[in-house]
C-alpha cells in the first residue's frame, strides 16, 4: 500500500472525491509521460532489432516504413555466428572479461578487507586515494600507457602492443578502484561483533575473510563482479588504441572497425553484431537488476 | 556499537603495551593485503599520469626536450580553441539535460504505486546497460542520411530532412543527443535511490502546512537531495568531459573537426598521426576539470565520513 493511496483515502473523507480525482489524474499523467520516455529510450535498440531481421535488399529499398520489417530473416545472425572472425572477437572478449573479473575481485576484496577493518600507516589516505583513482578517465592515460608498452617492448623484447592479453593488464585500472570502494562500504557495514566472535573461536585472518566476510557481503561481491564484467565487456578506447590485427580484437572494436569497411555497409549484419555484443550485459542486467542497481548507487551513496 | 569500538580500542592499547609486536604484525598483514592494489595504482595510473607530463615536453620523435613548445604550438592553432569550446559545450549541455531528464523521470517513477516501479525502472535503465560503443553504432544508423529512420519520422510529421551528421552544427547536436540518451538513466537511478531516502513525514508535515506540489519540491525535495545532485553532476561532468566512444564512432571529429572533444582529438594526434607528445599535451587539458571536481568530491567524502563517525559514536 503506497503512501499516495493512504493519503488519497484520508483526504477523500475530508474533501469528497475531488482530491481523489486529482490524484488519479496525476497518476495517469505520470504513466503517460513514462510511456513516452520508454518509447524514446527503447527506440534505438528496437530499430536495431528490426534492421537486423531485414535482408540487404529490403534495407536498400527506400520505400515503406523503415521501422517495420516485411519478410523477417535470421540470415544476418546466421552469417555472423558462422563467421570465424566474429567468433574470434567473441572468444577474445570472453577471455578478457573472465580474467579481468577474476583479477579485479581478488585485488579488490583483499584491499577492501584490509581498508575496512585494519589500520596501517597511510591506510585512510589510501582509501580516499582509491576513490580519486576511479575519477581518472582512461582518455587521460591511453597515450602514456601506449608509450610505456612500446618502451617495455624495446627493453624486454616482448611484444605488448597488439596482443589481446594486454587488455587484461590495463582494464583492472578501470575496475579495481570502484570495486574496492563499494566493497569497503559493504565490509564496513558488517558488525564488528561478528569478527570478534570468529576470532574468539580461533579463526585466522584468512579464515575470517573467507568464512565470515565473503558470505555476509555476497550481494556486494555480486554487484562488484557485475560492474567489472560490464566495464571490461564494453571498453572501447583501450582496445582501439592497443590492438589492431583481426585475431587480437575484442567485440566492440571488432564490430566497429571490421564490419564497416569501404563504402559498402552491411547494415543488417552490423546491427545484428551490435545486438549480440549488447546481449551478455543486458541479460546479466535482466536477471540481476537489483544487484546491478545496488552497485551503481552504492558508489555514490555509501561511505 | 560504541561499546564494541571501545573494547577493540582497549584491546589495541593492551596489545601496544604488551610490546607492540602483535599490532605491528597486524599492520604488516593489512599492508600486504593492500599491496596488489597499491602496485596497480602506482604502476598503471599514477606513473602514466606523470609520464604524460614528461611526454608533453618532448618533440615529435621524442628525442629532444622542447619545454613548453608543444603547448605554445597548440595555443596558436585554431582547432585547439575549437576543441576547448566544443568540449565545454558538449559536457555542460549534456550534463544539464541528463540531470533534468533524470530528475523528472525519478519523480514520475516515485509517484507510482510501489509494485509498478520496478518494471518502469527496468525498462528505462536499458540505454545505460547497452555498451556505449554499440548503442552509438545504432544511433549512427538511425542518423544515416539516405535511409534515415529519424528523417522518415520527421517527414511523416511534415518536417524537412535533417543532415544529422553532415552539417557541423547538427552533428554537434547529434553527439549531445546520444550522450543524453545514454546518461539520463544513470541520473534517474541515483535520484530515485535518494528520493526513497527522504522521510515521508517531511512531505506529510509540509502538506499539513498547506504546501502545494511545487513548494514541496522546492522546500523539501531539493534541499534533501542537494548532496546527491552535486555528486552525481560532478561525476557525470568528469565522465562526459572525457567521453570518447560517442564522438569517435559517430563523427570521428568531423565535419571540419567541429565535433572533436579532447579525447578524440588526442587520439587522432597521438595514435593516428603518431605524434605522441602532442596527443599527451591535449589530453593533459582534462586535468584542471578533474582537479576541481576532485576537490569538491573529496570535501563531500570527508564530510560524509565525519557524519558516519558521528552516527557510530
Amino acid at each position: 500500500m503506497s503512501r499516495l493511496e493512504v493519503a488519497a483515502r484520508g483526504a477523500g473523507k475530508v474533501a469528497s472525491g475531488d482530491l481523489r480525482r486529482q490524484r488519479r489524474w496525476a497518476l495517469w499523467s505520470a504513466y503517460a509521460c513514462l510511456g513516452l520516455f520508454c518509447v524514446l529510450f527503447l527506440a534505438p535498440p528496437i530499430y536495431a532489432l528490426v534492421t537486423s531481421l531485414k535482408t540487404s535488399q529490403e534495407i536498400a529499398a527506400l520505400e515503406g516504413n523503415p521501422w517495420l520489417v516485411r519478410d523477417p530473416t535470421l540470415a544476418n545472425y546466421a552469417a555472423l555466428l558462422g563467421s570465424s572472425t566474429f567468433l574470434r572477437f567473441f572468444w577474445n572478449s570472453a577471455k578478457v572479461a573472465v580474467i579481468v573479473v577474476a583479477v579485479t575481485m581478488v585485488i579488490a576484496t583483499l584491499a577492501a578487507f584490509s581498508l575496512a577493518r585494519m589500520r596501517f600507516f597511510g591506510s585512510t589516505v589510501l582509501a580516499t586515494g582509491v576513490f580519486l583513482t576511479y575519477l581518472i578517465p582512461e582518455t587521460l592515460l591511453f597515450i602514456p600507457l601506449f608509450q610505456i608498452f612500446t618502451w617495455l617492448r624495446d627493453l624486454t623484447g616482448i611484444e605488448f602492443i597488439n596482443r589481446w592479453w594486454i587488455l587484461c593488464i590495463v582494464y583492472p585500472t578501470l575496475t579495481v578502484p570502484f570495486c574496492t570502494w563499494i566493497l569497503i562500504g559493504y565490509f564496513s557495514s558488517i558488525p564488528k561483533e561478528l569478527d570478534e566472535a570468529a576470532i574468539v573461536d580461533g579463526a585466522s585472518t584468512l579464515q575470517l575473510l573467507l568464512k565470515v566476510f565473503l558470505p555476509v557481503a555476497l550481494p556486494g561481491l555480486i554487484a562488484a563482479t557485475i560492474f567489472a564484467f560490464t566495464v571490461s565487456w564494453a571498453q572501447f578506447l583501450y582496445p582501439l588504441a592497443f590492438t589492431t590485427s583481426l585475431d587480437q580484437l575484442v567485440l566492440p572494436v571488432g564490430i566497429v572497425t571490421n564490419l564497416i569497411k569501404g563504402d559498402v555497409f552491411n547494415w543488417g549484419q552490423i546491427m545484428a553484431g551490435a545486438l549480440l555484443t549488447a546481449a551478455p550485459p543486458v541479460l546479466l542486467y535482466a536477471f540481476l537488476m537489483d544487484y546491478y542497481i545496488a552497485g551503481l548507487t552504492a558508489g555514490a551513496t555509501k561511505g | 556499537m560504541a561499546q564494541a569500538a571501545a573494547i577493540s580500542r582497549a584491546q589495541g592499547e593492551r596489545g601496544a603495551v604488551r610490546g607492540g609486536g602483535l599490532a605491528r604484525r597486524r599492520a604488516r598483514i593489512a599492508f600486504l593485503l593492500c599491496l596488489p592494489l597499491i602496485v596497480l595504482v602506482l604502476a598503471l595510473v599514477i606513473y602514466p599520469a606523470f609520464y604524460s607530463l614528461h611526454l608533453a615536453t618532448l618533440n615529435k620523435s621524442m628525442t629532444r626536450f622542447v619545454g613548453l613548445a608543444n603547448f605554445a604550438f597548440l595555443f596558436k592553432r585554431e582547432t585547439f580553441w575549437m576543441v576547448v569550446r566544443q568540449s565545454m559545450i558538449f559536457a555542460v549541455s549534456a550534463v544539464i539535460f541528463k540531470a533534468l531528464i533524470g530528475f523528472v523521470l525519478a519523480h514520475l517513477i516515485h509517484r507510482l504505486p510501489d509494485k509498478g516501479q520496478r518494471k518502469w525502472r527496468g525498462m528505462l535503465l536499458v540505454p545505460w546497460v547497452i555498451p556505449p560503443a554499440m548503442s552509438t553504432l545504432i544511433w549512427w544508423w538511425m542518423y544515416e542520411p539516405s535511409y534515415s529512420a529519424l528523417n522518415w519520422l520527421l517527414a511523416g510529421m511534415g518536417f524537412a530532412p535533417v543532415p544529422w551528421l553532415g552539417d557541423p552544427y547538427w552533428a554537434r547536436f547529434a553527439v549531445i543527443l546520444v550522450n543524453v540518451w545514454y546518461g539520463a538513466p544513470f541520473f534517474m537511478i541515483m535520484y530515485l535511490a535518494a528520493l526513497k531516502s527522504v522521510p515521508a513525514e517531511l512531505y506529510e508535515s509540509a502538506e499539513i502546512d498547506g504546501a502545494n506540489a511545487w513548494q514541496k519540491l522546492i522546500y523539501v525535495t531539493l534541499p534533501m537531495l542537494r548532496n546527491i545532485i552535486a555528486v552525481t553532476v560532478l561525476f557525470s561532468l568528469i565522465v562526459t568531459f572525457a567521453n570518447f566512444d560517442i564522438v569517435r564512432i559517430l563523427t570521428a571529429g568531423g565535419p571540419r573537426d567541429m565535433t572533436h572533444v579532447f579525447a578524440t582529438w588526442a587520439f587522432k594526434l597521438g595514435i593516428e598521426s603518431n605524434d605522441i607528445p602532442l596527443g599527451a599535451c591535449v589530453s593533459l587539458f582534462m586535468f584542471p576539470i578533474l582537479g576541481i571536481a576532485a576537490v569538491f568530491i573529496l570535501r563531500d567524502v570527508h564530510r560524509r565520513s565525519r557524519e558516519l563517525a558521528g552516527v557510530a559514536a
